[in-house]
């Protein structure tokens, strides 16, 4: 899937997660813009990893700081 | 999840200003300095100043009625149990002053694995510092660079530290949630090495996990199987063994972790295993290798304690009684618990915010009765809790003695 493809299927996902309805573009910062706490962050990642089938490991959740850069992992973890 | 007092179990990085390293500390240091001065006892800085057995102490000035301490089956005063520790620090002194693979192992830490065999009916056992280390040193070493590592998110700090002292791929997954596990293990790469870790009972709520399920995944799974029994041994499973006794699959399981400091009653750790390799941990595990033995004593009150724990079945039978009373009593009061029905020794009361949960500790203290505070971060879902752990010593009137106290405290602090 290419990245266009896949941007929009993350925008589906994040849409029920994002209940600040903060406006969100590539350089969206998890941690300082949309204040989740480790509950939503656990919950927002499998339902990345179910939609996509993929795993994101903590290892590499702790290199994803923004919007942009979650997008670019994804498209990598799917090959 | 653990006792972690004001530390999340899963580690994350402060982030501070330039300069002084403990900037980042600020804000804790700013909510502990609020709560206090309004007037608050300090939950974390309690003293026993004198501990009358293993259900009463004196703590801060009063006489107090314990019942957060995870002293089980109420080994710490059992006199054969201290008669052997003093036999032990008589012949072969304080301290062993070395490794385990140098000078550090006497005759009492041969005999304290053999119990440990003999307890689990396993062919090997290996005895650490604490059940901390324990996880530290089996986690890191068995699950290197390249492997796997599925384990639930309300992991005890000590398995996240494990996590994070090697080099696996670390995939957390929901707790409790079969179905999220199994995803996790089908997605991982061809030919990984894998490794599932589990908690028989989870100390937060008390709940237990369905190992019999998860167990049988991770094994379809081709996954190696750790499960961390600190709070079930001596007095889940028929033998004592634990959750995976209990449930019939700990033959399925590669590695017990458990620990001396809860229902054995003095302090340590260990890893208990039938893999066939498993005796070359004792040289390629860090934590186990560098650093000393435990004391004599230490070791000679354990073994004497695990031998006692094969045979205390009524003391078992007791304990269970007094967890249905104090979880009925405390629900029939109105408390919300943490599990629907007892499942463990721990009974945890859910409270409704930090404030009131703050609250109701220490009117409880002041009635005379201790229960572990835990907060968030440390907690689940950010709960606040007052977590009850029973001893098997706890006699039935101290348990109604109990549910009154819950009753005057919950009253006064508008709990219930
Ligand atoms: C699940 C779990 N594992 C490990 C430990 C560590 O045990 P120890 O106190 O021996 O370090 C604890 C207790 O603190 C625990 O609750």
């Amino acid at each position: 899937m290419d990245r266009a493809a896949t941007a929009a299927r993350i925008a589906e996902v994040i849409e029920p997660f994002n209940k600040k309805a903060v406006t969100i573009d590539d350089s969206t910062s998890f941690a300082g813009d949309l204040e989740w706490d480790s509950l939503t962050v656990m919950d927002f990642v499998a339902a990345i990893e179910d939609e996509f089938d993929i795993i994101i490991t903590m290892n590499q959740q702790a290199e994803i700081e923004t919007y942009g850069q979650l997008i670019d992992s994804v498209v990598n973890l799917q090959g | 999840m653990s006792e972690g007092i004001d530390e999340v179990d899963r580690p994350v990085m402060p982030t501070g200003e330039k300069g002084d390293l403990f900037s980042k500390f600020d804000g804790l240091i700013e909510q502990r300095r609020a709560l206090l001065s309004a007037g608050m006892e300090d939950p974390f800085g309690l003293v026993m100043q004198r501990v009358l057995s293993p259900t009463v102490a004196v703590c801060n000035g009063r006489e107090t009625i314990l019942l957060g301490t995870y002293n089980y089956m109420g080994m710490t005063f059992d006199p054969d149990v201290i008669a052997a520790g003093k036999e032990a620090l008589d012949d072969f002194g304080a301290g062993t002053t070395g490794s385990r693979v140098l000078n550090g192992t006497y005759a009492g830490h041969k005999a304290v694995e053999q119990a440990l065999k003999d307890f689990y009916a396993m062919d090997h056992a290996m005895v650490f510092a604490t059940g901390y280390q324990a996880n530290l040193g089996i986690i890191s070493t068995i699950a290197g660079k390249g492997d796997y590592i599925v384990l639930d998110i309300d992991s005890h700090a000590s398995i996240w530290d494990g996590c994070k002292l090697g080099d696996a791929e670390v995939v957390p997954f929901r707790h409790n949630d079969i179905e999220a596990m199994e995803k996790r293990l089908k997605r991982i790469p061809e030919g990984a090495g894998k490794l599932v870790i589990l908690e028989g009972v989870y100390s937060m709520l008390g709940d237990i996990a369905p190992l019999t399920e998860m167990i049988a995944i991770a094994k379809a799974n081709g996954a190696m199987v750790l499960v961390d029994e600190a709070h079930s041994m001596g007095f889940i499973g028929p033998n004592g063994r634990g959750v995976a006794e209990d449930q019939g699959v700990l033959d399925q399981v590669d590695f017990v972790i458990g620990t001396f400091s809860k229902s054995v009653g003095t302090v340590g750790g260990f890893c208990v295993s039938n893999h066939p390799k498993f005796e070359i941990m004792r040289l390629v595990c860090r934590p186990y290798v560098f650093t000393a033995s435990l004391p004599p004593s230490v070791v000679a009150t354990a073994a004497t304690s695990i031998r006692k724990l094969m045979h205390g079945s009524n003391k078992r039978a007791h304990l269970w009684e007094n967890s249905r009373t104090l979880h009925k009593g405390l629900r029939e009061m109105g408390f919300k618990l943490g599990t629907e029905t007892p499942q463990s020794a721990i009974i945890s009361v859910i409270m409704p915010d930090l404030e009131r949960g703050a609250a109701m500790w220490e009117a409880l203290l002041h009635e005379g009765l201790y229960v572990n505070l835990a907060r968030p971060p440390a907690t689940p879902a950010g709960m606040t809790l007052l977590r009850c752990s029973l001893c098997a010593e706890h006699t039935a009137e101290q348990v109604q003695t109990i549910l009154g106290m819950f009753q005057c405290a919950g009253a006064k602090v508008g709990a219930i």
